[in-house]
């Protein structure tokens, strides 16, 4: 049990907090679902408090707020161009909701939500439902013109739609197991060299510097698979809605 | 590995889903508009100062247009005032060059004529020498008085016989 408690992967336990049933499945508030609910009062305080003012002239964190605003603006704008604006809410709640998640997940003793792969496949299949959905309602069968793309010899089409609809179909689980990979792999890098500043005595600020410069690396990773989860959607969305 | 575990599966999707749903909700109604509203409202702030900077701008160049065209007239103005002052100084010289010219001509008509009369006066001045001269010049010479007109006329011979 105490060799259970210190291994790596303790930290991605999910531990009941308040159990609860729906119906006959398990719905049990546990710490990652606390995490979330934290992430969304963290999200909606952070962006509504931060306009309370309305101030022409921003401060600090009005102009944090605008700062987010306007970088998933331009990523939308630069990636799906105008027509994406409709979906812009959506993307920016993906990039907020996973870069608090993160980032929240960088507390000590607390969980990142966002290292389960349940949590991320969840999310990459409804972005990847809902993609394919808006292409299937914008273009109606001309979607399928999508696996085979123009130009290409009719010899190549055996050989080449079967790889094209692979590649589609294998969005989600890339999109999900990024995020997942990313987050397990950096929390269980942290632990493991944690666990090594006490046990090495006197040479344990060795592995106390690593772990130091690896939170920094862990932030900017935070970050930036937030920035890969939400351009990728961005992606998708484009490619729902110009084909090619 | 706790990623592993399915019957934490249902938990984590249901959670999941509300809480997304309700980040969107917030997103979509609340936050996404205010912030909107304000970039909205900057961006037609400093359009409307661009807008009446421009109308500034256009105010004073017509301003330094009004004043080149003033300075111009002034300018124009001036320079036929100058002409003008300059044609009528020009005349009035002319004038007194003239007058002064006139006045000078009819001094050295004067002073000529004063002159020939001197002269005239000199030359019968020495006529009357000359006879009288010529009278004692005679009586010393011949011992005889000659008569006057005599002598008279001899001299008016010998100045004719001269000149």
């Amino acid at each position: 049990m105490a060799a259970e408690k210190h291994s790596p992967l303790a930290q991605f336990e999910i531990k009941q907090l308040i159990p609860m049933e729906f119906g006959s499945v398990d719905a049990s508030f546990t710490n990652s679902s606390l995490m979330m609910v934290l992430t969304v009062i963290g999200v909606s305080a952070f962006l509504v408090l931060g306009m309370r003012k309305h101030a022409h002239v921003p401060g600090r964190w009005q102009s944090m707020v605008e700062l987010s605003y306007i970088f998933i603006a331009n990523l939308v704008k630069d990636t799906v161009g105008s027509e994406g604006r409709a979906y812009f809410p959506f993307i920016f709640t993906i990039f907020m909701f996973v870069l608090f998640g993160n980032l929240f997940g960088m507390v000590p003793y607390s969980f990142t939500f966002t290292s389960h792969i349940v949590v991320t496949f969840a999310l990459a299949l409804f972005v990847f439902i809902g993609v394919t959905l808006i292409a299937l309602a914008k273009h109606k069968m001309h979607f399928f013109t999508f696996f085979m793309p123009p130009g290409v010899p009719l010899l190549m089409a055996p050989l080449l739609v079967p790889i094209e609809i692979i590649s589609y179909l294998s969005r989600p689980i890339s999109l999900s197991v990024r995020l997942f990979a990313n987050m397990l792999a950096g929390h269980t890098l942290l632990k493991v060299f944690a666990g090594f500043v006490i046990s090495l005595g006197m040479a344990g600020v060795f592995p106390l510097a690593f772990v130091v410069a690896l939170t920094g690396l862990e932030f900017v990773i935070a970050f930036l698979q937030a920035f890969v989860f939400a351009i990728l959607t961005c992606l998708y969305l484009n490619d729902a809605l110009h084909l090619h | 590995m706790p990623q592993l575990d399915i019957s934490t599966f249902p938990s984590q999707i249901i959670w999941l889903a509300l809480t997304f749903a309700t980040l969107f909700l917030v997103m979509w109604k609340v936050a996404v508009p205010r912030i909107s509203d304000v970039l909205e409202a900057r961006q037609q702030r400093i359009e409307d100062n661009l807008d009446k900077a421009a109308a500034f701008r256009k105010d004073a160049e017509a301003a330094i247009e009004a004043y080149e065209q003033a300075i111009a007239e002034a300018r124009s103005e001036a320079l036929g005032l100058i002409n003008e002052t300059a044609h009528s100084i020009q005349a009035e010289a002319a004038k007194q060059e003239a007058s002064l010219a006139e006045t000078l001509q009819a001094k050295i008509a004067e002073s000529e004529a004063a002159i020939a009369k001197a002269q005239e006066t000199a030359i019968a001045g020495i006529r009357d020498m000359a006879q009288d001269v010529a009278i004692a010049a005679t009586e010393k010479l011949s011992g005889k008085t000659p008569d006057a007109s005599v002598a008279s006329k001899a001299i008016d011979a010998a100045m004719k016989a001269r000149s």
